[in-house]
């Protein structure tokens, strides 16, 4: 064994060791009373006021998506940038901008006629799973405040869809389909989107993100109401983002920054 | 043995885990001399982290954090049981007319933030893959006193 690893070792039991002390203070688990569900008695702590108040602050019954994109909203559009910053530096590391212009090669859209049957059934099964992949994505992202989903799970689920392209034929297939300039082009309109309504609620004289004053924009019954949509405007700008980036990381990884042939 | 297993293991069981996926990810971290290597060790030790905050938000015989507006499951469960008190109560707080007990549902802040920590998490490991890749490019090579003999010895032969 290399000395390193038995430091590696002793380091490791050492960090865990304390860990699994401080561990025994814990709340058991399950705990409807420990700290971080319930404050002490006679005030509300912040998750027990998301819980009670939310949907009457919100009408959004998921309570997970009111507290994203709402309550936490700024939080949640610098995570939308991190993913938008993880794409570029993925750019810039693998040098797929801004290179010298690629000749793709036009192939034939099928390579299933060259005696290789296995790709037919790879082939036909995702020409058919792909829509049904997509319609339900577009579903987790569109009824994302009223049961699971949103924004960054549809976006991942959507972006899957053109992976499994890109898997079962090649990189080429999917890149017709979703370009390198279209999908930057979706990465930074997700943004615009989601920053866009924060400076709508700037023009109309309110902070930002704070979605209430949208209400004679979006027609809707109260403020609730226009927090309920602006939410949805804003996963959906996040749904974009997210589709683009993570295509955009599967295209880049998978071909080594050249964007050709793929796996 | 039996004291310390029904004292401090049982009601911690769950901590114990991600303690001891924490102990194994930081070990791949800081042991193991091949990159993909090191960063499986990296996404163990997120995992840990993630179940550790989302075991946090769990409260017992709690359902998830989301509201049914329209009630239909609970209307039906009340139904069932005719009991006016207990059925009407929840199905109430459900359909948002009552605001809900908070402890009938999941916290949901830890969900939040987890989803915040599982979004990072992937573009980290995108740009360290990349950045993996490219090192493979350079050096020829991932393990890593491999290519620490070749940034001493002074760059690439070829």
């Amino acid at each position: 064994m290399r000395l390193s690893s038995i430091f590696a070792i002793i380091a490791v039991v050492i960090t865990g060791g304390i860990l699994l002390y401080g561990v025994s203070d814990f709340p058991s688990f399950g705990d409807p009373k420990s700290p971080a569900n319930a404050a002490v008695p006679g005030s509300e702590s912040v998750s027990q006021y998301f819980i009670t108040k939310s949907y009457k602050d919100t009408k959004v019954p998921n309570l997970v998506t009111s507290v994203l994109a709402d309550y936490r909203g700024y939080d949640t559009m610098f995570e939308t940038v991190v993913i938008f910053a993880a794409g570029m530096a993925i750019f810039a590391i693998l040098g797929s901008v801004g290179g010298e212009s690629q000749p793709r090669v036009q192939e034939e859209e099928s390579s299933f006629v060259d005696g290789d049957h296995s790709r037919i059934i790879v082939g036909t099964t995702c020409r058919l799973l792909v829509p049904v992949i997509q319609v339900f994505a577009l579903y987790v992202i569109g009824h994302g405040h009223y049961s699971p989903g949103g924004g960054f799970q549809g976006g991942v689920i959507l972006a899957a869809s053109f992976i499994i392209i890109a898997l079962s034929s090649d990189l080429d297939a999917a890149l017709r389909r979703l370009s390198e300039v279209n999908y930057l082009r979706l990465a930074c309109v997700g943004i615009l989107i989601y920053a866009g309504f924060g400076v709508l609620c700037q023009v109309l004289e309110s902070n930002f993100l704070d979605y209430g004053v949208l209400q004679p924009i979006l027609l809707t019954d109260g403020p609730e109401m226009a927090r309920s949509h602006s939410m949805l405007g804003v996963e959906i700008g996040v749904a974009f983002t997210v589709t683009a980036i993570m295509f955009a990381i599967y295209a880049n990884l998978s071909s080594r920054g050249t964007l050709r042939d793929g796996l | 043995m039996a004291e310390f297993f029904e004292q401090t293991l049982q009601p911690h069981f769950n901590f114990w885990i991600y303690v001891i996926l924490m102990m194994i990810g930081l070990w791949a971290l800081i042991a193991k001399n091949n990159l993909i290597k090191k960063l499986i060790g990296m996404s163990i030790f997120q995992t840990a982290i993630i179940l550790f905050y989302v075991s946090l938000g769990v409260k017992e015989d709690a359902t998830i954090p989301i509201l049914d507006p329209y009630g239909q499951a609970e209307h039906a469960a009340a139904d069932a049981e005719g009991a006016e008190t207990e059925g009407e109560k929840k199905r109430d707080s459900y359909i948002g007319k009552k605001s809900p007990d908070p402890d009938t549902m999941a916290n949901p802040l830890p969900h939040v933030l987890m989803l915040t920590a599982i979004v990072v998490g992937v573009a980290t490991l995108g740009v360290a893959l990349s950045i993996t890749q490219m090192i493979f490019k350079e050096f020829g090579s991932l393990e890593e006193d491999e290519i620490l003999e070749i940034v001493k010895g002074g760059g690439v032969d070829d």
